[in-house]
């Protein structure tokens, strides 16, 4: 089975024989080669990528490019931040077959914990980032032994932390609303990188960020394909290879330059990416992330296989309090205070997005880029329709028509997969 | 010629690619007690869920009898309605109802306004439990009563029904013999009230003691019905109709050189998780360096209990027992020690215990030896997929690539990915529940020959397994298991189906 750099003409010809046997199964691979097996590499998330191009280029022709401006990009990514943060947390804890309910409550009692310190006692913008943080952490960890020791389903505990954790808010806040922080704490979420190092009607800064990001990436990929050709693995061909790339850059160069005409670089995007590159590594590289989709898979399979079940969802709670009290501390800092009604429904647009970007209902299933695009689908339809006047009550209607369509593609996906058998 | 109530005539029914009956005949005669005996996947209960509709009228060839009239039931109601009742071996309770809305469920006694009348509901579950012997409020959940218990409940649901033929499987298998007896003396009760029951049940010293006619069935076929009042026909002579089938030579040739001894274990006492009731008492077996040892009992006798517990404990309460590694006493309390100390265990139901279905290959191969494949936490993909590669070659796993999804392999395939996980644990003693379950013939050969190369390699294999011509032909030495209890153990050249089906069936511990 080597294949590596050769003519691409034949190894295509035996990969779509290959494909047409086991399509679907061939999936998550390393060992496909032509354009259209990659295509069809995971049907279950390609089919969200090319949905979110779908409505990025729908809702561009509909508010006449008003959506694709640099101020607009700008804003859909500092406002859908808070979200995409608790989606990472989000979609760890459905892989491994739970559900957050009380993350909208976390959110509410992080942000306003670090209020009361910065506001009302004057301490620096750290302490209260600080405290924020690690309240988040003791909250994940009060969740994580009720669901990975005491053994109730995560729904309950969960369902019982929203409420709790809403209640907790109002006790810290006195029932009223804290505002405003000191201007660097307010930098968190509204703050840019701008005019380092000039750049005229751009920031040069931003672009040379991107621009090393994207040499990293490149980088990055070209090593593993290396490393992969001597184990003797069947990679792209290199032309294919190059072209993916080049995309890749291209379009990542182009949000770019939208930015660097807008504002700049904010710095809850830094946040993000980081967020994301390092969720990313932790879900597909480690043994702990591997331990996460086992036990979704197969909770019985995973247990005989030595995996020390309670121990990893604990601390997959722990890690979704700590993901909370971040965009706890993101979502304070842009609406620039504490309220007692801060966070509300966050949950369920984190389960929306995780959902709609391909985590299965059942567990075992699911990504965080998946459900970065699922988040941020759901963030342009909704920044789209309130460009174009849409009624809010519309907007909750296709929003919820989205989700059910999404899960309902999965389920369908499922079936049949099964019934080729 | 007798009266019969029942005559099941040349029923064949076909699963895809199985035929699980053929041709087989039942005729029961009213008013009797008629056992039912045969291995473990002969088409004992098969046989019976045609007879009750399970499998409906058109499902399967052949022609019932019953009551004098042909009969063609399209699912359970129908079956229940003409007065066959079914009581399986998992009992149909609802644990969390009363015993007497346990009884009336889906007959529900109606009162006015069509609403359910409790008094009557219950005044009748009384009289119901009265006539079983047994002596508990109906309003009692039935979750709180033992599995005894719950039998007799089972049959007062089956009473109200106006039941005729009465079909009990395997109804003393859970247990205790004081349970027992008074179950089988509510049958014989039942019988002097002109009730008919078949019984299914590999207690064969239960069967000669209450049984009027017992059929024995084999590989899907009537062997013969024998009549238990005829005083040649003993337990030996049932033992000979289950088994009496030359042994083939489906197994390929091996020479035996056992070593050191690997895995001892020594008064191994398991309790139920969540009955009081030992599952494991006092088990005691070793297996050797280059040695296949078979571990032999019926269904509910133990075996993969024995082999769980074991396996870092994972079944039921421990209770006491020593666990030795190469002579040195190991405690393995969780899986993962297990795996460390050097055991493997490859689960009965692949499909359930055993792997991820919607993963591929290559992370199902390497879910138990993550250790060996990581640094730092880290999972080197590259050597994940090599070795993936390498199992895939060495056990002849049929799939395009090592990406491809483990649920779309065949049961043969997908039963090489778990052995081919467990040898990258690299293990001293592997232990094979039922390793070739549900696979077809020619993947059965290869499993036996993976067998004889990790052998031959020096590893220690315990192999449980129902098919006795399978213990037979891959083992070096048999030990039987029954209730619980190691009944014996064999060289494989003293050993046949008979006496190991002897031992199997043995209540009692013999000395040796």
């Amino acid at each position: 089975m080597t294949r590596s750099v050769g003519p691409t003409s034949e190894p295509q010809a035996e990969d779509a024989t290959q494909a047409k046997d086991v399509a679907p199964a061939a999936a998550l691979g390393v060992g496909t080669s032509d354009i259209r097996t990659l295509m069809t590499r995971n049907l279950r998330t390609s089919g969200i990528y090319i949905a979110f191009v779908v409505v990025v280029a729908l809702f561009a022709i509909l508010t006449g490019g008003t959506s694709l401006s640099p101020g607009n990009i700008t804003n859909i990514v500092l406002q859908y931040s808070y979200i995409l943060i608790l989606a990472i947390g989000m979609v760890i804890v459905i892989i491994a077959g739970h559900i957050d309910l009380s993350v909208g409550s976390v959110v509410a009692v992080t942000g306003a914990v670090s209020a009361v310190l910065v506001i009302r006692h004057d301490q620096p913008w750290w302490v209260g980032v600080l405290a924020a943080l690690a309240v988040g952490l003791a909250i994940g960890a009060w969740h994580g032994f009720w669901v990975a020791y005491v053994g109730i389903p995560a729904f309950i505990v969960t369902l019982a932390g929203m409420l709790l954790f809403r209640g907790l808010t109002l006790q810290v806040l006195d029932n009223v609303s804290l505002s405003p922080f000191t201007p660097e704490y307010g930098k968190i979420a509204s703050g840019f990188s701008n005019g380092l190092l000039g750049g005229a009607g751009y920031d040069a800064f931003t672009l040379l960020i991107f621009g090393i990001a994207v040499v990293a990436y490149a980088y990055g990929q070209f090593r593993t394909r290396q490393a992969r050709v001597r184990y003797n693995q069947q990679v792209p061909s290199f032309p294919l290879f190059v072209a993916q790339i080049v995309v890749v850059a291209a379009v990542v160069m182009a949000f770019a330059w939208q930015l660097a005409t807008a504002r700049g670089l904010p710095y809850v995007l830094v946040i993000l990416a980081v967020l994301i590159l390092v969720y990313g590594v932790v879900t597909k590289r480690t043994v702990f992330g591997r331990q996460v989709y086992a036990i979704g898979g197969n909770l019985a399979a995973a247990t005989l296989s030595g995996v020390k079940v309670k121990v990893v969802n604990f601390w997959i709670f722990v890690n979704m309090g700590f993901l909370a009290a971040v965009a706890g501390v993101v979502f304070s800092s842009r609406s620039n205070g504490a309220q007692p009604g801060a966070g509300n429904s966050f949950e369920l647009d984190a389960i929306a997005a995780a959902f709609i970007g391909g985590a299965a209902v059942t567990g075992g299933v699911g990504t965080v880029v998946g459900a970065m695009v699922g988040g941020l689908l759901v963030g342009v339809m909704s920044n789209g329709m309130q460009l174009m006047g849409v009624d809010q009550s519309i907007q909750s209607m296709v929003k919820g028509l989205v989700l059910l369509l999404a899960v309902a593609f999965d389920v369908y996906n499922k079936r049949r997969a099964g019934s080729s058998r | 010629m007798a009266d019969h109530i029942l005559e099941m005539r040349s029923i064949t029914k076909t699963f895809p690619g199985v035929k699980a009956l053929s041709d087989v005949t039942l005729s029961v005669e009213r008013g009797e007690v008629h056992a039912i005996c045969g291995e473990n996947g002969a088409g004992k209960s098969t046989l019976m869920k045609v007879l009750s509709g399970v499998y409906p009228a058109g499902d399967y060839d052949g022609e019932i009898v019953f009551d004098g009239q042909v009969v063609s039931f399209g699912g359970i109601r129908d079956s229940e309605h003409a007065g066959i009742v079914i009581i399986h071996q998992e009992l149909a309770l609802v644990p969390y109802l009363s015993i007497a809305e346990n009884i009336f469920l889906g007959s529900e006694k109606r009162g006015r306004l069509g609403l359910i009348d409790w008094n009557l509901a219950n005044a009748e579950a009384d009289k119901l439990l009265r006539s079983v012997g047994l002596d508990e409020n109906p309003t009692t959940p039935v979750g709180q009563l033992g599995v005894g218990k719950q039998q007799l409940v089972e049959i007062a649901k089956a009473l109200s029904k106006d039941v005729k033929l009465l079909i009990l499987d395997e109804p003393t298998a859970a247990l205790n013999d004081t349970d027992s007896a008074h179950l089988l003396g509510l049958i014989r009760g039942l019988k002097d009230q002109g009730i008919t029951s078949i019984i299914i049940s590999h207690k064969l010293n239960e069967i000669d003691a209450i049984a009027d006619h017992t059929t024995i069935i084999r590989d899907g076929q009537t062997v013969e019905t024998l009549d238990m009042a005829d005083p040649e026909v003993t337990v030996d002579r049932i033992i000979r109709g289950m088994v009496g089938r030359a042994l083939d030579s489906y197994y390929p040739e091996r020479e035996s050189h056992p070593g050191e001894e690997v895995l001892r274990v020594e008064g191994w006492t398991v309790k139920h998780p969540t009955q009081d009731r030992l599952v494991v008492d006092h088990a005691s077996f070793d297996v050797r360096a280059g040695e296949v040892v078979g571990i032999a009992g019926l269904m509910g006798a133990g075996r993969t209990e024995l082999a769980m517990s074991i396996f870092g404990r994972s079944y039921g309460t421990y209770v006491e027992g020593r666990l030795f590694l190469h002579g040195k006493e190991t405690r393995a309390r969780n899986v993962a020690e297990a795996i460390d100390a050097g055991i493997a265990y490859a689960t009965e139901d692949r499909k359930k215990y055993g792997l991820n279905l919607i993963d591929d290959i290559a992370r199902n191969n390497s879910a138990a030896a993550l250790d060996k494949l990581s640094t730092r936490g880290f999972v080197d993909a590259n050597e994940e997929t090599k070795a993936a590669e390498e199992g895939r070659r060495s056990m002849n796993i049929k799939a395009p690539t090592v990406k491809s999804i483990v649920g779309k392999l065949s049961g043969g395939n997908q039963q090489k990915v778990v052995l081919s996980k467990w040898l990258l644990t690299d293990p001293d003693v592997l232990i094979l529940d039922e390793p070739t379950r549900g696979i077809d013939v020619g993947a059965k050969y290869e499993i036996y020959t993976i067998i004889n190369k990790l052998v031959a390699a020096g590893k220690a294999v315990v192999v449980i397994s129902s098919e006795l011509p399978e213990l037979l032909g891959i083992c070096d030495r048999v030990f039987t298991l029954s209730a619980g209890r190691i009944t014996g153990q064999l060289p494989v050249a003293d050993a046949n189906q008979e006496r190991l089906m002897t031992l199997m069936t043995q209540e009692k511990e013999l000395v040796g």
